[in-house]
């Protein structure tokens, strides 16, 4: 199936207000998904005898630092049985004076991939899963201060009193 | 930035609450940091019945130097040697992935020499011949069998020298660079590499005699960790780990990158000869049958290179390299097989400077790990040794 025969079938399946873009400029394109339907469009997806997007081949984070500070997750899907791959990305503002973590649905009850990959976007970007069973720290100690992906993050001096150079 | 909010802390209360409840009517074992069957420093804590494994939590991230966040602040060609860190065992296929992912977003990858894509894929391979030895050997010591261990090692200790001749250093050799290569292959390599070729087919027999078709070895693995091919899906698993049960996906095949679409060799999977498809036996055997095709993989390498590629003075691997990496603003995800699997780099670049945006690596063997609590329920605490073996992980890229 091609670029465009996944955008139809995601419109006509799941509603006009699931694709909210796309950006065919590089060499892969990629659809700008409501980050409210990931869940939903990775079900349909994987599920669609037409698609079979059974195999998530990675899970990104991203702190774009823009203007609007937005947070996102980049998917990178790859289909098994028709050798096609595709990218889908979500994308929230979100304001930085902010207490709360930028938070989105999670897609393990889709894919058991992600995971590790969610919580290892928790532990670099402070990106909170909803839904995700088991969010902790991955990668870093549970008592870490901080989330060292993100392009505002100061480096920590010390860490239990020990000085970290 | 003070986090308030109690729902961040709520996954970490219940995994102590668990530990807590776990100590009091079952037993929590610790397997690691510094258990020589983890193959490094991963940490496994075990909810135990018995002698039955009731629950495996791993806990990685000892080896952690956030890999991602010195790309972000190193140019791409100095990012190389930060790849070759990741899986230390492949580290020619790491620099080998990274490259073409940024020779692709230069669009340059189509003028590379032929004979630069043929000596990538030469020292690759060798390189992947590597990696599944020391899989072999350590999985063998895991079991209890130490004469393989000092094989592998003999013969792993040849491929190194070759490297070492080629590119200076013994494991990490940041050899592959953007737009070509460190040097030319040093003169006399064809014949050495062709000499070691020939040495090294009788001695995968003995080792197939001595291990693979040995009875206690296959009692120890046969049936053991039987990993089904929805699951090895769901969970991300690439490389020997998904192909042991049962699917021909090679992405060396399915991409056809570099000089891979013009040479001839097959995609071993497993069909479980000793037991069911997918069991610890079967991925320990794909690797095995790798090795064998890896082999005719060099030997074609080296007809081409001997042949119609041959060295001439004037030929200079660093030809094509260009003055400044900056690539158009874009996205991309590169994949390449590594020698654990699907190996991914991906990049978002401004368009202004040498420098990414962001770079995310896809580990292979962090996402073979994340399978291990799956497989282990319920087994006993030997046969968890086995499967932590079969796994074939190395932590650089686990943790990054």
């Amino acid at each position: 199936m091609s670029f465009d025969d996944i955008k139809n079938l995601l419109t006509e399946k799941l509603g006009d207000t699931v694709i909210t873009g796309e950006e065919t400029g590089g060499l892969q394109p990629a659809l700008l998904i409501n980050p409210d339907d990931i869940t939903a469009v990775c079900l349909e997806l994987r599920n669609n005898p037409k698609t079979y997007f059974d195999f998530l081949s990675s899970l990104s984070g991203v702190h774009y630092n823009d203007e609007a500070n937005r947070y996102g997750v980049v998917y990178h899907l790859a289909s098994i049985p028709y050798k096609t791959q595709l990218t889908l990305k979500i994308s929230k503002a979100h304001p930085k004076e902010s207490t709360e973590l930028p938070e989105f649905k999670s897609i393990t009850s889709v894919y058991r991939t992600a995971d590790w990959h969610e919580r290892e976007t928790y532990d670099m970007l402070g990106i909170y899963f909803e839904g995700h069973p088991d969010l902790r720290r991955i990668l870093l100690p549970d008592d870490w201060e901080g989330f060292p992906l993100r392009k505002d993050y100061q480096n920590a001096e010390f860490y239990k009193g020990i000085r970290i150079d | 930035m003070v986090i308030t909010n109690p729902k961040y802390e709520e996954a970490l209360l219940r995994y102590n609450k668990k530990i807590a409840a776990a100590s009091v009517e079952d037993m929590v074992l610790n397997v690691g940091p510094q258990h020589p069957s983890t193959h490094g420093v991963l940490r496994l804590e075990l909810i135990t019945d018995g002698e039955i494994v009731k629950e495996v939590i791993p806990h990685i991230g000892y080896l952690h130097r956030c890999f991602e966040k010195h790309a972000e602040s190193l140019t791409y060609q100095q990012t190389i040697p930060f790849t070759d860190r990741m899986d230390y065992l492949a580290s020619m296929n790491n620099s080998h992935a990274f490259v073409m992912g940024v020779e692709r977003m230069m669009g340059i990858d189509k003028d590379i020499p032929k004979r630069v894509e043929y000596i990538r894929v030469l020292v690759c391979e060798l390189n992947r011949i590597a990696s599944h030895l020391i899989a072999i050997g350590t999985y063998g010591i895991d079991i209890g069998a130490f004469t393989p261990f000092l094989w592998c090692f003999r013969d792993r200790e040849h491929i190194m020298g070759m490297l070492e001749w080629a590119s200076g250093s013994r494991m990490l050799y940041n050899y592959i660079w953007v737009g070509g290569l460190f040097y030319d292959l040093p003169v006399g390599f064809e014949e050495r590499c062709r000499d070691f070729v020939e040495y090294f087919k009788p001695k995968m027999v003995e080792l197939n005699q001595l291990l693979t078709d040995n009875q206690v070895f296959i009692s120890r693995t046969a049936n053991v960790g039987v990993l089904p091919l929805d699951v090895a899906i769901n969970y991300g698993c690439s490389g020997p780990m998904l192909r042991a049960s049962g699917l021909k996906w090679d992405l060396r095949r399915i991409d056809n990158y570099s000089a891979y679409p013009e040479i001839d060799f097959e995609i071993p999977i497993g069909q479980g000869l000793m037991g069911k498809v997918g069991d610890c036996w079967d991925r320990y055997k794909v690797r095995v049958d790798e090795i064998e095709q890896s082999l005719r993989i060099i030997e074609q390498c080296l007809d081409r290179l001997q042949k119609e590629l041959k060295r001439t003075p004037d030929f200079d691997p660093r030809a094509k390299m260009p003055r400044k990496t900056i690539p158009k603003a874009q996205d991309y995800y590169v994949r390449c097989e590594g020698a654990k699997g699907e190996l991914g780099f991906y990049f978002i670049t401004d368009g202004k400077s040498e420098i990414p945006t962001r770079v995310k690596s896809r580990g292979p063997s962090f996402n073979n790990l994340s399978v291990l609590p799956e497989l282990s329920k319920g087994v006993l605490i030997a046969d968890l040794i086995a499967i932590v073996g079969s796994i074939d992980f190395v932590l650089g890229e686990v943790d990054r």
